[in-house]
């Protein structure tokens, strides 16, 4: 099995003069409301961050960002073109234009950011390495996993990170291998080790194909950074903007308690701050060349962070992953936005 | 001296070596090695088949809109009954599945009209097979025309792009590798040399490789105006890469044919188009069949690549509806149904081969 990431990473740095050509283009935000459809690309199917439901709608925490994009260019967050993409290919598609947002589980890392001709525009899923465990071994933190046998997936940076933490920490450990997730799972019930680790936001649609999803559980330790976010072309500030500001205003309304549901009441509201935010008090859109009404259309029809998170990855779904690190910073989490004034 | 003139009157064979039990006796239990053979072989059968009948058909549950309709002791077929639709049609909008089934019909159509060989006017639907249906096929599916809402082909999947990409390549690259088949034997050296180059590259660089190229790189190499869609960078790449493989099987059945005939019918005084299209290829082509449908089955299952550069072909489509986190864990499910539709297909395609052959034989059988 080779390593996709470093694959992707040759790929896209064989093209580099090229990409940074293709850079310079025409306005993306002109093209988009030329066009009538935000094209965004997605991953082509991760449980919870984007996959078709049963009509042929995608869904999930990813294309929610695609979706609030498109609330607040073209008013309508149907207006989206989903172009599904591997890893590989991810990062050609939107340097070469096929895409104008990547929303597509993509780690922020230096590399990406700097050499890519990209830009990162905000986090939309702070993930992380973590472990699952048999409920009954009564484990409870990753501490105690000295000597455990450890299953886990070859070819990733979950190997490396594994032991790098368990170097770390002085602890012992058996890795035992498997080439794909399903194969894992399936050692992991079979008994074959007593931990099974990966990204957390992937321990938990493992967890859901066990047979008895109640007696494992996910320890609420994370020894990776892995901060997922969306990617646009260098080059374009206000489309850049655009992203960027689409994910805060999501932040910002779940801050300031403004649903879905409730945006249309909150219109009336007294509070300097919604008002700013559903454009009731000047129009903070402007200087993206939006209307003032660009963060009520993304609340109205998307959603709030949190609502976004419930629906796709959280409580809601049946995925069942805790807010956690993902929680507004004045509950916990790192989930912090700017103000908008 | 006695005489009998009657002769005997004619009785049974004798039972144990007629019917059934001699079959039995005679195939499968004659002497103890095979004796013993056969009744581990059944064990295996049974071991086999007992299971998977349990797991496929009893234990399975059937009807239901959720994961919570299925006991999860057998197979979960619900999950392929809430997703046909979308294995057949990929993310084609429902409200437009209506124009993907006319394409379906007159495909259908199209093929059982070539099939039977009763029904007439065979060159006239050829023509109209290859001229006209792909258009009709087109404005059809992708839309844009006669108020037909535009269906971008990044929506299109399942098994209809897993049809239109084998259509496609088989079409395209039957008389793309026929001429280059006769190009690679031609006398000319420009000629030759090229269709040789052209083979041996398409033919030395794996069609993963091929996918990527065209969907990775070729896109930086184009100015960013000049956008090709991705199912027809993909279509042409398959379609290049099969005429290659395609062209060497038919080399293999020119070859086949004794040079004096070539000879015979150009001293007839036949022009070179005259001897191949009249007295070469009907007899190499009737040799080919099995080649050429090889090659066909094996493009049919190559599809299944285009996964990688992101369209959503039956595999691709059956993989993501498993990454919906509302049906996570039914991958067997997706797989065996996927196996079963291609079996399906490449059995078919097989076994009108088969017919093919035997209607064509004329005399080329020992």
């Amino acid at each position: 099995m080779f390593n996709k990431k470093h694959l992707a990473l040759l790929a896209s740095a064989g093209s580099l003069t090229l990409a940074s050509m293709a850079t310079a283009q025409a306005d993306t935000l002109e093209d988009t409301i030329n066009n009538g459809s935000v094209r965004c690309g997605v991953s082509d199917g991760l449980p919870g961050f984007s996959s078709p439901d049963d009509e042929g709608n995608w869904q999930g925490i990813d294309v929610d960002v695609c979706r609030a994009v498109a609330a607040a260019v073209l008013g309508d967050a149907e207006a989206v073109d989903f172009i599904s993409l591997n890893a590989v290919e991810r990062f050609t598609a939107l340097q070469s234009g096929e895409v104008d947002v990547l929303s597509r589980n993509t780690t922020w890392t230096t590399t990406r950011d700097t050499t890519l001709g990209l830009n990162f525009t905000g986090v939309t899923f702070y993930d992380g390495q973590g472990f699952m465990v048999a409920r009954d071994l009564g484990i409870s933190s990753a501490d105690e996993l000295d000597g455990a046998s450890i299953c886990i997936q070859s070819g990733t940076t979950t190997e490396l990170n594994l032991a790098d933490y368990f170097r770390a920490n002085d602890m012992e450990f058996n890795p035992i291998v498997f080439d794909t997730s399903e194969q894992t799972v399936g050692g992991y019930q079979a008994g074959r080790c007593d931990v099974l680790t990966s990204d957390t936001s992937q321990l938990a649609a493992l967890r859901i194909q066990l047979e008895d999803p109640e007696a494992s559980m996910i320890l609420s330790d994370v020894i990776s950074k892995e901060p997922l976010g969306p990617v646009v072309r260098q080059g374009d500030d206000t489309w850049f903007n655009i992203v960027k500001w689409s994910l805060f205003a999501m932040i910002n309304a779940e801050e300031y308690g403004v649903t879905s549901e409730n945006a249309e009441e909150m219109l009336e509201s007294e509070d300097p701050n919604i008002a700013r935010l559903l454009g009731q008090d000047g129009n903070y859109g402007e200087g993206m060349n939006l209307e003032a009404d660009w963060a009520y259309n993304i609340i109205s029809q998307v959603g709030n962070y949190a609502e976004s998170f419930d629906r796709n990855v959280g409580m809601g779904s049946p995925l069942e992953i805790e807010r956690g690190v993902n929680a507004l910073w004045n509950d916990g989490g790192f989930q912090y936005a700017p103000p908008i004034r | 001296m006695i005489h009998n003139k009657d002769t005997l009157p004619q009785q049974p064979a004798p039972k144990g070596s007629i019917g059934p039990i001699a079959w039995l006796r005679g195939n499968l239990f004659n002497g103890p090695i095979n004796s013993l053979f056969t009744l581990l072989g059944l064990y295996v059968l049974y071991l086999l088949v007992v299971p998977t009948i349990q797991w496929a058909f009893i234990d399975a549950d059937w009807v239901g809109t959720s994961r919570e309709d299925c006991s999860r002791v057998g197979a979960c077929w619900v999950f392929v009954n809430a997703r046909f639709s979308q294995f057949i049609y990929g993310l084609y909008p429902s409200e437009e599945y209506w124009r993907a089934n006319i394409v379906f019909a007159m495909f259908a159509g199209i093929i059982a009209w070539m099939v039977i060989p009763r029904l007439p006017f065979k060159r006239w639907m050829t023509l109209f097979a290859l001229l006209v249906f792909p258009v009709i096929a087109y404005v059809l599916l992708h839309g844009g025309y006669f108020d037909l809402p535009r269906v971008s082909t990044h929506r299109w999947g399942g098994l209809m792009l897993t049809l239109l990409l084998a259509t496609v390549g088989m079409v395209g690259a039957l008389p793309i590798g026929i001429v280059l088949a006769l190009g690679r034997r031609s006398t000319m050296p420009i000629v030759r040399t090229f269709c040789v180059i052209f083979i041996e590259f398409w033919r030395g660089v794996p069609l993963i490789t091929i996918l990527f190229m065209a969907s990775v790189m070729l896109p930086l190499f184009l100015p960013s105006e000049m956008n090709v869609d991705r199912l027809i960078r993909a279509l042409i790449g398959l379609t290049l890469f099969q005429s290659a493989y395609m062209a060497e099987v038919i080399r293999g059945g020119l070859q086949a044919i004794p040079k004096g005939q070539d000879e015979a019918a150009a001293a007839l005084g036949m022009t070179y188009w005259k001897r191949m299209g009249l007295i070469v290829m009907p007899q190499a082509l009737k040799m080919m069949i099995p080649g050429i449908v090889n090659t066909f089955i094996s493009l049919f299952k190559d599809t299944t690549l285009v996964m990688i550069i992101g369209l959503f072909d039956l595999l691709g489509i059956v993989q993501a509806a498993l990454s919906d986190s509302r049906w996570l864990g039914f991958s067997i499910e997706g797989y065996v149904f996927a196996a079963f539709v291609f079996w399906i297909f490449c059995f078919s395609m097989s076994r009108y081969s088969q017919y093919l052959e035997r209607k064509l034989n004329t005399g080329h059988k020992q």
